[in-house]
């Protein structure tokens, strides 16, 4: 909060006095003390301004470094497991394990063969499992897991950086990560013990929740946004409908209507499980928002790309994978990224329908007689797990966004 | 790096396929059950009661520190698994929220609602539900600093009274007020911790909810002698287990589950003591464990179905007291919920 205060007061400052910030940029010393001298000290106004500003930042450090320190953590550590995994059975978690020690080998993979973002993704996580293996309260058997994490990121790095040949199997195990875990997870529908997703919770929930929706509006949302474009009346015009239709609901009556009407339509013997039925809500509400940036995408695009594609004689499948999509997506970047931040965030309503994703935890953790009252700790560990990985996601995207764009020029 | 983005594009489309394609999987290993006809026998078929429960009610639904379902209504459930099905755990238990409770019965999804559900004429009729013997009387309460010196609804007058959305108690409170033409004004929180951090910022006068939820609020407020529970209540509130309405089987079932652990307090079965109660002479007591009379038969359960409850999970006293009872953050005093003979409301019909 306190740096939040700061950045936001120079903004108003360098608006105010309607100066360009970087034509000072000559050296960093100039640079803090023009930040200063001119910038927060400049006229009795200012140095009003400022001394305020720091006495409430001073006192709401200060308030929150106290609540931190002062307070018994005992709510969120006694329930780590709760709120990571849910209710998933202690027997079958190795599948968990499993699923993080292939992500993890991924990271290190990626992290090797492309370098960039893929280190900011490596300590991340490196740092997550790391502050989760050494505070006294998880069990030896975790720490040894997330021990292994790190390991494993460090080994993936290791041989993504010696062999570039890596990359297409590298690739290929991306593919499969989410069908693999996700079946793994699950139970590959029977074939070893089944989990059902009424254990799923916490963080793992939202995981789930949220990635599926994402892969899954992905291509829904790019083939409404072609089909939004199609000169066919048919496809345009459902294309249209759908979209609008989608988007002039809010996604709490979307939920709604996939919990309560697909099984009051199809009868209680459709065996959908309500996890199903909120990821098909998501992935369809979603979609159409995404199909929205898709469409922006391409019309930026110049005329002048398409008849380039039809005058090297490229058919009209090849004109919008191979020319149109890869151009409109690098140039939706940033709002693709947006929405996927979205939805990760929004996985929480689901609390709303009587699923227990990461904050319903919290909620539930706050509701035990035992703890009753104690959910201002809990809120503020979601809020920074959150955080983190919302984070992390806008990193990614800026990279990419700088990274593709230093590509084409 | 354009040829990657090809990969990248080809990586998406397969791995939905693939996503949709678990999908699939994850339905095909999900019990399908059946909303027509016999719950009864789809509840025996499947060997597993599909309950649907609160799990933020702290004494009536919640979750433990090791991630189980407890409280006062999870128990019943537990109890109807243990008599219909010879096993307590044998419950799949099903969160629902306020709002989708009702369509999960109607749709079959569950069972048996024991989500704190009010016996009302609406919900028996018009919502589709039929409802077994209430298990806890509740009643909508108002709760007031100590400093401000009401005692009464009338002395209300002016004041911002809190309550949460999508329960009945905003209804009550302009049905009961209104009566008494005292003017007052509203402030709707989506929950109980957001209301409570209002009230006691005191940016609300008063906040009123079901009186078990005032007193278990106690355990939260940081000073709760401060604070009172207006004598008078704004409305009756019987909680009851609903189950869906024209399925007259299952409903007895219910009914009369909830009647033995009833029936075992009265005569003084306890999860300890019932087994020397098996030779017991008294016929009353014979009929109610199984021993003769074959009660359980004619309502299509085992005929220990009672004895089953009662050791598995206890008599109707030692569920209350397990949950709410003076060994608990709530100590709830049992007022209406006592039996009969001791002046409150909880009575069994005969087993005969």
């Amino acid at each position: 909060m306190y740096s939040d205060n700061v950045q936001q007061e120079e903004k108003v400052n360098n608006q105010l006095k309607g100066r360009d910030s970087t034509s000072l940029q000559d050296n960093k010393k100039a640079k803090i003390s023009w930040i200063i001298k001119k910038n927060l000290f400049d006229g009795w106004k200012n140095v009003l301004l400022t001394i305020l500003t720091i006495i409430f930042s001073i006192f709401v450090l200060y308030q929150v470094t106290a609540f931190v320190i002062t307070n018994s953590w005992d709510v969120v550590y006694v329930h780590l497991r709760l709120l990571m995994i849910g209710q998933y059975p202690l027997e079958e978690i190795w599948r968990l394990w499993f699923g993080l020690y292939y992500a993890s080998l991924m990271i290190g993979l990626t992290w090797g063969l492309w370098k960039g973002a893929g280190k900011a993704v490596a300590f991340t996580f490196g740092s997550v499992y790391f502050i989760f293996a050494v505070i006294p309260w998880t069990t030896v058997n975790t720490s040894i897991n997330l021990a292994g994490c790190i390991m494993l990121i460090a080994v993936g790095y290791f041989f993504g950086n010696k062999l570039e040949r890596l990359k297409i199997p590298v690739i290929i195990l991306w593919i499969l990560f989410l069908p693999l875990t996700l079946g793994l997870i699950t139970g590959f529908g029977g074939i070893i013990t089944p989990v059902l997703s009424r254990y799923w919770g916490g963080w793992l929930l939202t995981v789930i929740l949220a990635s599926i929706s994402i892969v899954g509006c992905f291509p829904l949302g790019i083939l409404l946004a072609l089909g939004r474009r199609s000169t066919l009346p048919a496809v345009k015009y459902f294309c249209i409908a759908y979209i609008e239709l989608i988007r002039g609901m809010p996604l709490i009556m979307v939920l709604f209507i996939g919990q309560m009407l697909i099984p009051l339509f199809l009868g209680g013997e459709t065996g959908i499980d309500n996890v199903t039925r909120a990821m098909i809500a998501y992935t369809f509400f979603a979609a159409a928002y995404l199909a929205e940036d898709v469409r922006g995408g391409l019309q930026s695009l110049p005329v002048g790309q398409y008849e380039a594609a039809q005058a090297l004689g490229l058919n009209k499948f090849k004109t919008t994978f191979l020319i149109i999509l890869p151009q409109a997506l690098k140039a939706v970047i940033p709002a693709l990224v947006g929405l996927f931040i979205t939805i990760l965030k929004d996985t929480s309503l689901v609390a709303i329908i009587g699923l227990a994703d990461f904050l319903g935890t919290a909620r539930r953790i706050s509701n035990n007689p035992e703890y009753l009252g104690r959910y201002m700790e809990l809120y503020i560990f979601v809020a920074v797990f959150y955080f983190i990985f919302c984070y992390l996601m806008a990193y990614v995207s800026r990279y990419l966004e700088r990274k593709l764009s230093r590509s084409v020029n | 790096m354009s040829k990657y983005f090809k990969y990248l594009l080809g990586a998406a489309v397969a791995v939905t396929l693939s996503a949709c394609a678990s999908g699939d999987v994850e339905e095909g290993s999900t019990e399908s059950s059946t909303s027509s006809g016999n719950t009864l026998n789809t509840v025996i078929d499947r060997g597993e009661l599909n309950a649907g429960v609160n799990d933020q009610l702290p004494g009536f639904g919640y979750v433990d520190s090791d991630g189980e379902y407890t409280g006062f209504d999870v128990d019943f459930a537990r109890a109807i698994a243990a008599a219909v099905l010879g096993d307590a755990d044998a419950v799949n238990f099903r969160p629902l929220s306020a709002q989708e409770r009702f369509t999960a019965v109607q749709t079959g999804e569950v069972d048996v609602l024991l989500r704190n559900t009010t016996y009302t004429t609406s919900r028996d009729s018009d919502v589709g539900m039929d409802f077994a013997p209430v298990t806890f009387y509740d009643g909508q309460g108002m709760m007031v600093p100590k400093s401000a010196g009401i005692s009464t609804l009338e002395e209300l007058e002016g004041m911002t009274i809190g309550v949460e959305t999508g329960t009945t108690t905003e209804l009550n409170l302009a049905d009961q007020l209104g009566a008494l033409g005292v003017e007052y004004n509203t402030q709707t929180f989506d929950d109980r911790d957001a209301l409570l951090a209002a009230y006691e910022a005191g940016s609300i006068d008063a906040w009123t909810t079901d009186r078990s939820g005032l007193v278990s609020s106690f355990a939260v407020l940081e000073n709760p002698d401060d604070h009172i529970i207006l004598e008078e209540t704004l409305s009756k509130e019987p909680l009851a287990p609903a189950v869906l309405h024209g399925d007259n089987q299952w409903k007895d079932a219910v009914t009369w589950i909830v009647y033995a652990l009833i029936q075992a307090e009265e005569f003084g079965i306890t999860q300890d003591n019932i087994d020397d109660f098996l030779d017991s002479d008294n016929p009353d007591i014979q009929r109610l464990l199984g021993v003769e009379g074959g009660l359980g038969s004619m309502l299509g359960l085992e005929d220990d179905f009672a004895y089953q409850a009662i050791s598995q999970v206890g008599n109707y006293g030692e569920i209350y007291d397990r949950h709410l009872g003076p060994d608990t953050e709530f100590n709830l005093p049992r007022g209406m919920n006592a039996l009969y003979q001791d002046g409150g409301l909880q009575y069994s019909m005969p087993f005969r």
